[in-house]
């Protein structure tokens, strides 16, 4: 059994313009940002984006990195729209697929499947099906009891992943990934919807220490699709990572409220160390 | 918090306010729906949950918000994290409140963006869970403020599906789908007539037909007699000022 561990730049030296990408999470919570900074250092573009969107999505628009993105919303939670994504739609920066949320979680359960689509009722009637008009529907081969009726389901097409970044509260070096906040998001199906799967965490531990105080429910992911392991301490700041920490709120805020350009001169111009000791300068100030 | 303190012993009650009949409308939503989810969006209709969970409908299941069921102390009864809330989604036991950007006539709403899809002059947040929760579960909607602007002709990206747009796609959509109410800071909405438009089922006291009819972009069907939104008991009232929203979140939402 290998040593998965890497740094971030290891991380994103396996990343190529023009891949497929997934990002876990969801809105503001545990989102890998550490990544998505250190994708942010590298010349990497052209991508295609599937997230529960959150800052991830707004830096990388900001940016202009996304050629296109697969979504179903974009938002910051205690701030409901998301301002550099918006811009980014309001200035028609990139292409959407713009799907219900239900319709997302299907599209990667059928990739972590191996299957072609899966049927979902969501859809059917919306503009989701105008504005996507790829997306098809499928006829049960099955006759309702009562009714007769066969029923006519979308077919959500698998979303399969290139790559898949995600962040959880602990990992062992093998890749066994732990959250221990109160919900799991999707993360285990963007590493198995994924070819490549990262996992950032807030501490490595040995293996033994997962489940010394932990229940076994909280391991999410397998070693089996994970292909590398970062210690990021803070590295889903500025969203939330309970119960290691919550979200910076007032952070959260100043990245809404300043221009891209500004936010990324003072605090993405180095590394993820230069970057949280710039927050930790910003809060001093604040005092 | 100013309006909502406690009157002194024996003095009368200060009179309703129209945020307090809002409340008593949203919470008439969760009436006899059993024991489902109730997923209010927004104060008002949080408050409205809340109340109905507390008096007439107690076996609601309500959350924290984010992934654990809790009752009304705020004990936790329960684990519903996103993909388990998906799954009370499609399987129906649940009723939803939603906001809505835009309405229109059939209860086809809004909240993705204005404009035109491709370009949109005002990105809003994306269909959410717009499109399973309305083909799925009852879904009913809240407009803190009803003008023209949110009642419209046609709305300008279908996120949550109404009565025309489900008929059109065929029975999987119809199958479980429906709208039971909309509530506005003005007055009670449903779409019980025979082609499903929306209908005026009740005024909030203080607002005429007239005036709905002016904050209102589409034909309106108002039946001959409009009822009045009930009046809160003086227990419901009590459970409202004291108990559930003691600082006014309510006021702040909608002003009388």
């Amino acid at each position: 059994m290998s040593d998965k561990t890497m740094t971030t730049d290891e991380v994103v030296s396996r990343l190529r313009s023009g891949m497929t990408l997934g990002i876990g999470g969801w809105g503001s919570r545990r989102k890998p940002m550490a990544l998505v900074r250190a994708l942010l250092r590298t010349g990497i573009t052209d991508l295609t984006v599937v997230s529960y969107g959150g800052p991830d999505v707004g830096l990388l628009a900001a940016a202009g990195r996304i050629r296109r993105l697969v979504t179903a919303f974009t938002t910051l939670d205690s701030i409901p729209l998301e301002p550099h994504y918006r811009a980014a739609r309001e200035r028609g920066a990139f292409e959407l697929m713009e799907v219900d949320e239900a319709m997302f979680m299907w599209g990667l359960h059928a990739a972590a499947n191996r299957l072609p689509f899966l049927p979902v009722r969501a859809g059917l009637g919306s503009d989701v099906m105008r504005v996507n008009p790829t997306l098809r529907t499928v006829t049960s081969p099955y006759a309702d009891a009562t009714s007769g009726i066969r029923e006519e389901l979308v077919a959500m097409p698998a979303l399969r992943l290139d790559a898949a970044l995600v962040h959880m509260n602990r990992a062992d070096r093998l890749g066994n990934g732990q959250y221990l906040g109160p919900d799991p998001y999707f993360d285990d199906l963007f590493c198995e919807a994924a070819d490549a799967a990262y996992v950032s965490c807030e501490r490595v531990v040995d293996t033994a220490e997962l489940t010394k105080e932990a229940a076994p429910q909280t391991l999410l992911l397998k070693r089996s699709s994970v292909t590398g392991v970062v210690e990021t301490p803070n590295g889903a700041h500025f969203t939330s990572c309970a119960p290691d920490h919550g979200r910076d709120e007032p952070f959260q805020k100043l990245y809404a409220t300043t221009p891209y350009a500004e936010f990324a001169a003072r605090f993405l111009a180095g590394d993820e160390q230069a970057y949280q000791s710039a927050v930790r300068a910003w809060h001093e100030e604040q005092r | 918090m100013s309006p909502a303190s406690v009157p002194a012993p024996g003095a009368p009650a200060p009179p309703v306010t129209r945020a307090e009949y809002c409340v008593i409308a949203c919470a008439e939503a969760w009436r006899d729906n059993g024991e489902v989810l109730a997923s209010p969006m927004g104060p008002i209709p949080s408050i409205g949950a809340r109340l109905a969970k507390r008096t007439f409908s107690p076996d609601l299941l309500l959350t924290d918000g984010e992934a654990m069921l809790v009752g009304l102390d705020g004990t936790p009864e329960g684990w519903l994290p996103y993909r388990q809330h998906l799954t009370m989604v499609t399987g129906g036991r649940r009723h939803v409140m939603m906001g809505a950007s835009q309405l229109d006539r059939f209860g086809n709403q809004n909240i993705s963006c204005i404009g035109d899809w491709s370009r949109p002059t005002r990105q809003l947040l994306g269909v959410r869970g717009a499109p399973v929760n309305t083909l799925n579960n009852p879904t009913s909607y809240w407009v803190p403020r009803h003008s023209p602007r949110v009642f419209v002709e046609r709305v300008d990206m279908v996120c949550g599906v109404g009565y025309d747009r489900a008929a059109a796609a065929g029975p999987s959509a119809t199958r479980f789908h429906r709208v039971p109410r909309v509530v506005s800071d003005l007055g009670v909405f449903d779409f019980a007539t025979p082609d499903h438009s929306m209908r005026l089922a009740s005024l909030h006291p203080g607002v005429t037909v007239q005036q709905v009819r002016e904050a209102t972009g589409f034909r309106l069907s108002v039946p001959d007699e409009v009822p009045l939104t009930r009046e809160p008991t003086p227990r419901e009232l009590r459970l409202i000022r004291e108990v559930i929203d003691p600082g006014g979140a309510r006021d702040r939402e909608v002003r009388s």
